[in-house]
């Protein structure tokens, strides 16, 4: 393997990463704050994907295609948190407790969901343009990088960065955080947890669709279904991690990222993807809970 | 023992998974159900709006034999989620290893369909056993996640196809020359949908002597409250593999009786979405309650083979498209349909004659 060749699957491997980073994060606090496992989820990353597809492609009223893309990426957004919102709001409120009724609702929207975007878009493959930039390689240390992969990898980054500090910095992190440890004690404080639990959704929801935009660009094009495949590989990443631990999620994000990227690249399509399942049946056997998961409640 | 002291009162159950119960009108009402599915093929009247041909047409045959074969893996799935409380989000793997596995062994070792069908049940079971194992170390969630990587995993393996056996994409054409004359060609649905019925009214047995067992009611117990049932000194961990390896073996078989429906191997029947639609099916029907989810299988199977039927036939046409497009996709109309149920009927189908107040055996 060529330097080349190692630091371009080092870069694209992260990029992904750093898709998987953005949908499972969401996953994982909503598990960990309201044991909610939400199987919608792949359709808020499918509604920022498609909503960056309507804007490329349809919003001629904007000229530069980089400022296109901005605009998708904070409609995207947008979406992702108001979606989250109405299905917390409408759906999953109403059946705190009950986790098969939730995850059978969460499922169901998640099916209809993709076959409402299959019957208003097509399940064909759309693609729309990117602004030119996207389409240069830059050198890094001596070798040529993609700017699609560097975007992808910088702008979660930055979200991981934004995440955490709001986490760690902010009265609503602190209050997420300390419903993760536990539920009943922030209650017995007199604390609304029901509001934080609307909260998680909704910056859940923004995450995945933000993953969304850059999954579009990653993988230049959008179709229905991709929400729902992405979201298999989104829950390994929640396991390995450790459900309810946003720094877990990001190291397996990279765990899982570059052992896909590497292992398709040296042993054959598809060998990447049966490792990846190889290490979480791993993970499970050697430390249930996780790489940075609190021990069995 | 201290322990068989402590209260027995504690019975109580959730609405949506109801305690067992036996009727004497259910035996009759399935026999007569059976006996009138049995003689379709005879049959040459013609339902106008619900099936395009007559009822011995092999079209509609064809559709019926699907629906039946659902039935037979939603019930095989009831026996995990619905019975045992067990959410497999893998289940499309057993199905797909009896689809796959029944077509392989006859392409590649020259077996002929009978003794395939038979070999591929028992690896689909030792699989299980194996998987199972792995599986059931955790519980809940994390259960629901470990099963749908192992199910995703031989998902990506036969459209990856490494060893270019699986025929990748475009999956495995059915190895038609292994069949018995009497199970192919159009001329022969009516005894591939005689099968189909057979699973389905086998698998219906083969649930229900199970589920009235010894080791059913532990599932049940483990259902309710899988603590107690350790307390009581069963090891619940058995019973589960149990119920997890016969599901199986019961989908897998029915994916041997779908390949010469489909005649071929697709990798969707391995996919993630298979085992999502298995859900809607049970819990469309009934969870907890076998005819439940036969009739969930059978309402899926025709919903998803004649919806696409009718929509090319304009009866929703002078809808606007933002609403026609939608419409036309199956899973559209599932997908809400399974939502409403989901929130307002928690029982499914099979507990709509109770709601409506047809039926007063709710004790």
């Amino acid at each position: 393997m060529t330097f080349q060749t190692f630091a371009l699957l080092l870069v694209t491997g992260l990029g992904l990463s750093g898709v998987y980073f953005l949908i499972a994060s969401g996953l994982s606090l909503i598990f960990g704050l309201m044991d909610v496992l939400n199987l919608a989820h792949g359709l808020f990353f499918t509604a920022g994907s498609y909503a960056t597809w309507w804007v490329m492609s349809s919003l001629e009223v904007v000229g530069p295609l980089g400022l296109r893309f901005a605009i998708a990426v904070v409609a995207g957004g947008g979406l992702g948190l108001a979606m989250g919102y109405v299905v917390e709001r409408v759906f999953v409120r109403r059946f705190y407790g009950d986790h098969v009724t939730q995850i059978l609702i969460t499922l169901g929207l998640s099916l209809a969901g993709v076959a409402l975007v299959g019957g208003w878009f097509t399940y064909d493959p759309r693609t729309f343009p990117l602004p030119e930039a996207f389409g240069n390689v830059v050198m890094v240390a001596g070798a040529r990088i993609p700017v699609t992969r560097l975007l992808t990898l910088g702008l979660s980054l930055v979200l991981l960065v934004a995440l955490l500090a709001f986490l760690r910095r902010t009265r609503h992190g602190l209050v997420i955080r300390a419903g993760v440890e536990n539920r009943s004690m922030v209650q017995a404080m007199g604390i609304d947890v029901q509001k934080s639990f609307t909260l998680v959704f909704a910056i859940g929801g923004m995450l995945a669709a933000i993953g969304g935009v850059l999954g579009a660009v990653f993988f230049a094009g959008v179709t229905p279904e991709f929400g729902l495949n992405i979201l298999i590989f989104a829950f390994i990443v929640v396991v390995i991690g450790g459900l309810g631990s946003v720094e877990g999620t990001a190291l397996a994000s990279v765990l899982v990222g570059l052992t896909q990227q590497f292992v398709n690249y040296l042993a054959g399509a598809g060998i990447g993807d049966l490792t990846v399942v190889a290490l979480l049946a791993g993970t499970l056997l050697i430390r249930p809970q996780g790489l940075l998961g609190e021990a069995v409640r | 023992m201290s322990v068989t002291t402590t209260d027995h009162l504690d019975t109580a159950t959730t609405e949506a998974i109801p305690p067992p119960r036996r009727s004497r009108t259910t035996p009759v009402v399935l026999g007569v159900v059976g006996l009138i599915l049995a003689v379709l093929p005879f049959l040459d009247a013609t339902i106008p709006g619900v099936f395009t041909g007559p009822m011995s047409s092999p079209g509609t045959l064809q559709i019926l034999a699907v629906g039946l074969v659902f039935a037979g893996v939603a019930m095989s799935y009831d026996l995990l989620l619905g019975y045992t409380g067990l959410l497999s989000l893998g289940h499309a793997l057993y199905f797909a290893l009896g689809l796959y596995g029944t077509n392989l062994l006859m392409r590649v070792f020259g077996l002929s369909y009978v003794p395939a069908f038979a070999l591929a049940v028992v690896i689909a079971l030792a699989v299980a056993v194996v998987l199972g194992s792995v599986a059931l170390r955790v519980r809940g969630v994390a259960f629901a996640m470990v099963t749908l990587a192992f199910a995703e995993a031989f998902h990506v393996l036969v459209e990856a196809d490494p060893l270019s056996v699986s025929g990748g994409e475009e999956g495995l054409p059915l190895a038609s020359a292994q069949v018995p004359d009497l199970l192919s060609g159009v001329i022969n649905t009516r005894w591939v949908y005689w099968l189909a019925l057979a699973f389905a009214a086998l698998t219906f047995v083969v649930c229900r002597l199970a589920v009235s067992s010894r080791a059913g009611r532990v599932w049940q117990a483990i259902r309710e409250n899988e603590d107690r049932v350790e307390l009581l000194g069963l090891i619940p961990f058995q019973f589960k593999l149990l119920s997890f390896g016969l599901s199986a073996g019961l989908a897998a078989s029915g994916g041997a009786v779908y390949l010469l429906l489909v005649r071929g191997a697709t990798p969707f029947s391995a996919s993630a979405v298979f085992t999502l639609n298995l859900i809607v099916m049970v819990v469309l029907g009934g969870l907890g309650r076998l005819w439940g989810a036969a009739l969930g299988g059978l309402v899926f199977g025709y919903l998803q083979l004649r919806l696409p039927g009718l929509a090319r036939s304009g009866v929703f046409e002078p809808l606007p498209a933002w609403l026609e497009g939608p419409l036309t996709e199956p899973l559209f109309i599932l997908g809400v349909l399974f939502v409403v149920l989901v929130m307002f009927a928690p029982g499914g189908l099979a507990s709509l004659p109770e709601r409506l107040g047809l039926r007063r055996d709710k004790a």
